[in-house]
């Protein structure tokens, strides 16, 4: 049996929008303003309506235009990786710092995505990282958060 | 008049802002080269470093990455068929039949040129009308602001769907769930936070711009397999020919240009339409009003037929800048990011944006001008350099693209927690895009999503709860009759399939 994956996406869709809904009704007023021509769910309740509606339609008509994908063709694997490889750049970047684990994804990723070029991936590493944190930092006075260079003294 | 154009040379001409411009109009070239990696993306990427700018120096660097794209567009057009940006597709019809008879270069520079033309004519069209219509929408109350947003959401799902306009209403209604979430801005009641303070000032919207722009389209490209850079591998070795044109071809384009840079600059204005519906529309005018012996060249070649979108698309592109600085409603994608960017810096865009800013107003109309006349320099003699840039390995690109997102959301939070909440957007975005669900509709109601309840509030408690106000004054039924015609146009062809 072949899904239709755009009407499941509808169908997430529309329970989301319920949910959002749901989770509108539930939302605290302040009691003078519970029967206020506009409060804090107002709009929110309006919206979840609106998401029901425009899902419910797309459940409901028929799909002439039905998208495949060919998902043989896609590169899922190389995608994952890069996904994992972004959420610990994420979950590090505060704990060691910009400029160590920035360096270190710029060169995993390269390294990952099949690049083998050994200098021109360190070139556009830490050098490069090391360059922009200048033009960040130095030049444009963004702070940037770094608790390895200033344990090793390079950043005050 | 004559001294906000004083204030605004005064602004847009000093060092740095032209340095700006330029380093602008570079970047977009580059980027609008690039198959799949729109203007949108290349302003998010750039939202990082206009971090450490006052708000006209960040906007004019914006707006000079938004012309660069677009002009960018049409030379991977031009050269190899391959549209960097969709309003530069027309741009192909002729340009790529021209390119393969040996006149690469003249088609450059027929396209140079005329976008040339038409940025620098629109430019001077939204130099007249742009405080004229401020003026005019001072006027405007909430229930008209709130209609006027409605027609704006529901124009840019109808006009950006492909045929899909319930899939672009949803992305729409979506938007506007997320940029519900935090405090509500009147009682500071927290909504949809599930108790997590990360979430209490909402989300932000470089964070929803980067996850759904820049890090989504990086993953899409190597889910895909594609290689946005392979096509500007085969530019440099391009043989360009003259970029000479003659008599004969500018007494063409001198007949295209006005009409083409009226018809962009116009499309432009409309909410939601853009440089894609403008070059379309430019060049099937342009077909209709020219001479039967130049209608047979069209698609075969023709200067008519290159010149007319290329001016349409840039004239848009000043032309979306209309309702953003006068009304402070953005008509597209990528006005919307600027918006967005605006509301960053704390500046309120609206009617009296040129009253109360007038350095920002004045300097971004300024700095058109000199946008155009660097990206003219730029698109010309320098295109063969600038595709060896361009011929960096996807291997780079991407990580590259992942570093700038989330930097951009590292310098601005310094909290896990956004970065995490991006990847987990862009993944979703990713899966989206794979089924055609449109994104620039969800940015734009995730800038006007606040803005939009304001107007509701202020419209329902001044109408005492009653819905009357959308019919109470004549300019607030007249664009409500607008959407529901809009809509109900796109339900019947739904219907119709």
């Amino acid at each position: 049996m072949n899904i239709n994956t755009t009407k499941v996406i509808s169908l997430l869709f529309f329970i989301f929008s319920a949910f959002y809904l749901y989770t509108a009704y539930q939302i605290q007023v302040f009691a003078f303003d519970e029967n206020a021509p506009f409060n804090a769910r107002t709009f929110p309740i309006y919206l979840g309506y609106a998401g029901l509606f425009f899902s419910g339609l797309k459940l409901i008509l028929p799909d002439p235009n039905t998208i495949k994908v060919q998902h043989k063709t896609l590169e899922y694997k190389k995608t994952a990786l890069l996904i994992v490889i972004a959420i610990i750049y994420g979950a590090t970047i505060l704990k060691v710092g910009y400029f160590l684990t920035t360096s270190l994804f710029l060169f995993s990723s390269y390294y990952f995505l099949g690049e083998r070029r050994w200098f021109l991936m360190f070139l556009l590493s830490f050098p490069f990282v090391a360059a922009f944190m200048y033009l960040l930092h130095g030049v444009l006075d963004i702070y940037l958060r770094d608790p390895f260079l200033q344990s090793i003294g390079v950043m005050g | 008049m004559i001294e906000g154009i004083l204030i605004g040379l005064t602004t847009a001409l000093t060092l740095q802002n032209i340095l700006m411009v330029m380093i602008g109009c570079f970047f977009g070239t580059i980027i609008g080269m690039l198959p799949g990696l729109g203007p949108m993306t290349a302003i998010a990427l750039m939202i990082p470093i206009t971090y450490g700018f006052d708000p006209a120096t960040g906007l004019i660097l914006m707006a000079g990455v938004y012309y660069g794209a677009v002009f960018g567009g049409s030379t991977s057009s031009i050269l190899l068929n391959a549209p960097g940006v969709p309003g530069t597709v027309a741009t192909s019809f002729d340009g790529y039949p021209m390119a393969q008879q040996g006149k690469a270069g003249k088609a450059l520079a027929i396209a140079a040129w005329s976008s040339f033309a038409g940025g620098t004519l629109s430019a001077i069209y939204l130099l007249f009308m742009a405080p004229s219509l401020s003026k005019v929408s001072l006027s405007f109350r909430s229930p008209d602001y709130f209609a006027l947003m409605i027609l704006g959401l529901t124009a840019i799902a109808a006009f950006s769907s492909k045929g899909q306009f319930l899939k672009a209403m949803m992305m729409v209604v979506l938007g506007l769930m997320l940029a519900s979430v935090g405090q509500d801005s009147l009682s500071d009641i927290t909504r949809f936070t599930f108790n997590n303070m990360n979430l209490t000032d909402g989300i932000s919207f470089v964070l929803i711009v980067m996850a759904t722009f820049a890090m989504s389209e990086a993953l899409t490209i190597i889910l895909k397999r594609n290689d946005p850079t392979s096509a500007a591998k085969q530019v440099s070795l391009t043989e360009l020919g003259s970029i000479k044109i003659n008599k004969e071809e500018r007494s063409k384009m001198y007949k295209t240009i006005p009409r083409s840079s009226i018809i962009g600059f116009l499309i432009g204005v409309l909410p939601g339409a853009g440089a894609t519906i403008a070059s379309f529309l430019a060049y099937g005018m342009e077909r209709n009003v020219v001479n039967d012996e130049e209608k047979e060249k069209f698609g075969k070649g023709s200067v008519n037929g290159l010149s007319a979108p290329e001016t349409a698309n840039n004239a848009a592109c000043s032309g979306s800048f209309v309702p953003m600085l006068t009304l402070g409603i953005p008509g597209s994608g990528t006005t919307a990011v600027m918006l967005g960017a605006l509301l960053g810096f704390g500046v309120q865009p609206g009617p009296r944006l040129y009253m109360t800013n007038p350095e920002i107003f004045w300097s971004i109309i300024m700095s058109m001008y000199i946008g155009m006349v660097i990206l003219l320099i730029l698109n010309l003699p320098l295109i063969p350099y600038i595709a060896r840039i361009l011929a960096v390995p996807k291997n780079y690109l991407i990580p590259l693209i992942l570093f700038f997102s989330i930097t951009g959301i590292y310098v601005m939070s310094f909290n896990n927690f956004d970065i995490y909440l991006m990847i987990g957007i862009a993944v979703v975005a990713t899966f989206m895009r794979l089924y055609d669900f449109p994104m620039p509709p969800l940015i734009l109601a995730f800038v006007l999503g606040g803005l939009m309840e304001e107007n509701l509030r202020r419209s329902l408690l001044l109408s005492n709860g009653s819905w009357e106000f959308l019919w109470g004054r004549p300019l607030t039924l007249i664009i409500l009759i607008l959407t529901l015609s809009i809509v109900c146009w796109q339900l019947f062809k739904s219907l119709k399939k």
